[in-house]
């Protein structure tokens, strides 16, 4: 059988290709990635009129086939038929903004060039008149040599005629591909803006939209403002507006364990699937809602063009600390959960700095460690007021987030200075036009997101509840023994007593460390586990916080505290490093760097109590 | 016109928001391959227009520069590579 024609959509950044590609393929579109690099294959398939069906690849923008990240390498190697696992395409759709030829064309000259039978889309069109500039399209094709189209993808305009120039160019005989001789990249532009200017029939000079709202977003003093009000609604809505969302995913999830539980006979079987793989996934897949909303918000600031202006706001700020201005917004999503944060990571460029980004997005205070920080700050610090109606619990609590927050930036700066040195293309972007994304696109986008994620959430975090509570349940208890004794895990357990002993945990903060793993706030329920297992009968009603506030020395509180501030302790969060990073090598260097710095400052925070007399 | 008289040149980085100017010379040396990829891909070329438009709050860095039709940010370090003739009086 031979394989379907496989046409490739190539473009420079912020052309609308990703609408046009949407506009061409619809829903019916797979995300993948490439081996080996960490950069998303989205692929999908059109039908043309004569029911013929093509096989449609969106390659990562690119500016020209010199590579300067690591898309653009895959995009160069897709086109000169050297990517591993992508064949070479049959014919090429070439997105150009139209009101920004004189850039664009360079790389639709360099494709040209390849000898690939091509079509141009000649995009935005509509925005390019608006900005007052008229364009001969026929004579862009003459001067080419390759048809051109007028599109508008997010109204869909141009799409039945980029159906039917494609359909003619599939038919006729194919010609041979030529050599990709290194182009000069100067001689190209030059010519681009040649062919460009020769392609302009009128420009009027209008006010431009985009340089009224970038004097107000990018003043220096209300823009930081602005973007300071737009994090705030955004952190509003991923807190408040999942709560809903949240309760009806832990009812199904509690209805499924019930049914499972009854469908199931007693015994080990109903434990792994009741307790392990659906207690598991469930404590993950809760997490849903969040994700989506944030993603929701992200795709929104990237689809308008405002994404860069916070990190050109933010820029200098994060290059203090190495990182660049693209590090923000991943940075500031992982105080909601560390998955998305890094899942966010993909709109930095610099291999480096996501990398370095990647690593220090788990210091920052995520919603999971919350419960357990009110529960050991309810139990050990008095509720008195400090000064000015400042609550000390509150002083505290804050304290803990600057830890975080302090800990990310220096762990930055080391990593930038040590493993992660040199490299790291600053901070070079383009400030694309503002624009309203297509709610559609928007909505694709989210879909793919939550594809992703719950696919990791059946199969990696599945697979890792599933051996976590293998170790809790084998061997079974006899009559009088403590399941969490008895079990795997407790003798881990033990083994990770004599290693914590010394920062001043007990045996209760032992058996919680490893089932923590699954999720930070699991350590709150497996202590709320242990102390009503041990304390029979006359305690049973008490509450964990008095339980706590008797059982443990003020210093080996705070230093649990301190543990949670840089203790890498979720199983989705390095499954997710794992998946963005492409290798184990990063996550298990994260996993140590993190346990190191939390056994330290746990460490020190004991010793210092200690000393202190407290 | 007089063959011995070079206009004056100035950074980009030096440049006054709001002014325009075309760029003299570009010291592609003093980038390294990645960022003299970018920039030329940014279309900066002797002879383009360019037009400081906005700075970072704080520091002020990185500066938004318009080159031809496009709107780019790039820190102030690199700017320093390209040399302008200032065009607004």
């Amino acid at each position: 059988m031979t394989p379907l024609p496989l046409v490739a959509v190539a473009g420079s950044p912020n052309a609308g290709k990703s609408a046009l590609f949407n506009a061409l393929t619809g829903a019916r579109q797979k995300v993948g990635n490439y081996p080996g690099v960490t950069v998303e294959r989205h692929s999908g398939r059109l039908i043309l009129a004569d029911g013929r069906p093509v096989e449609m690849v969106d390659l990562p923008g690119a500016y020209s086939l010199e590579p300067a990240s690591p898309d653009e390498a895959v995009t160069r190697d897709v086109l000169l038929g050297k990517q591993k696992g992508e064949r070479q395409p049959d014919a090429l759709i070439i997105v150009l903004d139209a009101s920004n030829l004189d850039n664009h064309l360079r790389f639709a000259l360099q494709l040209i060039e390849l000898g690939l039978p091509t079509i141009i889309a000649l995009n935005m069109i509509d925005l390019a008149k608006r900005d007052g500039l008229e364009l001969d399209s026929a004579k862009l094709a003459e001067e080419l040599g390759v048809p051109v189209i007028e599109t508008v993808a997010v109204r869909r305009r141009g799409i039945p005629e980029l159906h039917t120039a494609l359909d003619d160019m599939l038919s006729a005989p194919r010609c041979g591909v030529h050599e990709h001789a290194p182009s000069d990249l100067v001689r190209l532009q030059r010519r681009a803006r040649e062919i460009a200017t020769s392609a302009v029939i009128s420009e009027t000079p209008v006010r431009r939209w985009t340089h009224r709202l970038d004097a107000v977003l990018l003043h220096p003093i209300i823009g930081p403002v602005i973007l300071a009000a737009i994090m705030f609604v955004m952190f509003q809505a991923v807190f408040a507006w999942s709560e809903t969302p949240k309760s009806w995913i832990e009812d199904g999830v509690a209805w499924l364990s019930s049914v499972a539980s009854h469908a199931l006979p007693a015994g080990m079987l109903r434990s792994m699937v009741v307790d392990g793989a659906i207690a598991g996934v469930g404590a993950v897949i809760t997490f849903l809602p969040q994700i989506l909303i944030l993603f929701f918000f992200i795709l929104l600031l990237e689809g308008t063009g405002y994404m860069v202006r916070a990190a050109f706001l933010m820029d200098k700020l994060m290059h203090g600390a190495g990182l660049s201005g693209r590090a923000f917004i991943p940075l500031l999503s992982s105080f909601a959960c560390a998955v998305p944060g890094i899942m966010a990571t993909r709109t930095i460029d610099d291999p480096k700095d996501r990398l370095t980004t990647i690593l220090v997005a788990p210091l920052m205070t995520c919603s999971a460690r919350l419960p357990v920080y009110t529960l050991i700050i309810a139990a050990f610090i008095p509720n008195r007021t400090v000064a000015l109606g400042i609550g000390l619990q509150g002083l505290v609590m804050f304290g803990l987030y600057i830890c975080g927050i302090g800990g990310a930036l220096l762990a930055a700066l080391v990593l930038r200075r040590g493993v992660l040195k040199g490299g790291g293309g600053g901070f070079m972007m383009e400030l694309p036009k503002y624009q309203w994304p297509r709610l559609k696109d928007v909505l694709l986008g989210l879909l793919q997101r939550a594809e992703i994620f719950l696919k990791r959430a059946g199969t990696i975090i599945l697979g890792t509840t599933i051996i976590l509570w293998a170790l809790a349940s084998v061997p079974q208890a006899q009559p009088g023994q403590k399941q969490s004794e008895v079990s795997i895990a407790g003798h881990i357990a033990n083994g990770i007593e004599a290693v914590v002993r010394p920062i001043g945990f007990n045996h209760e903060i032992s058996l919680a460390l490893l089932p923590a793993m699954a999720a930070r706030e699991v350590a709150v329920s497996a202590i709320a586990t242990v102390y009503s297992l041990d304390a029979g009968d006359n305690a049973a009603g008490k509450p964990l916080v008095e339980q706590l506030h008797h059982g443990w020395p003020l210093p080996t509180a705070l230093a649990f505290l301190a543990w949670f501030v840089f203790a890498p302790q979720c199983i989705s969060t390095i499954a997710v490093t794992r998946r963005e990073t492409n290798s184990w090598k990063w996550p298990l260097f994260m996993v140590s760097y993190l346990f190191i710095l939390a056994y330290l400052a746990a460490g020190v925070t004991y010793w210092t109590a200690k000393a202190l007399g407290l | 016109m007089n063959a011995h008289v070079q206009p004056e040149t100035i950074s980009l980085d030096q440049l006054p928001l709001g002014s325009k100017a075309l760029v003299a010379s570009i010291d592609w040396d003093a980038l390294d391959h990645g960022e003299a990829c970018r920039l030329k891909h940014f279309g900066f070329d002797e002879g383009v227009a360019v037009e400081a438009l906005h700075q970072g709050p704080f520091g002020r860095d990185p500066i938004a520069i318009r080159v031809g039709r496009m709107t780019v940010a790039i820190r102030r370090k690199h700017a320093g590579a390209v040399r302008v003739v200032s065009t607004t009086k």
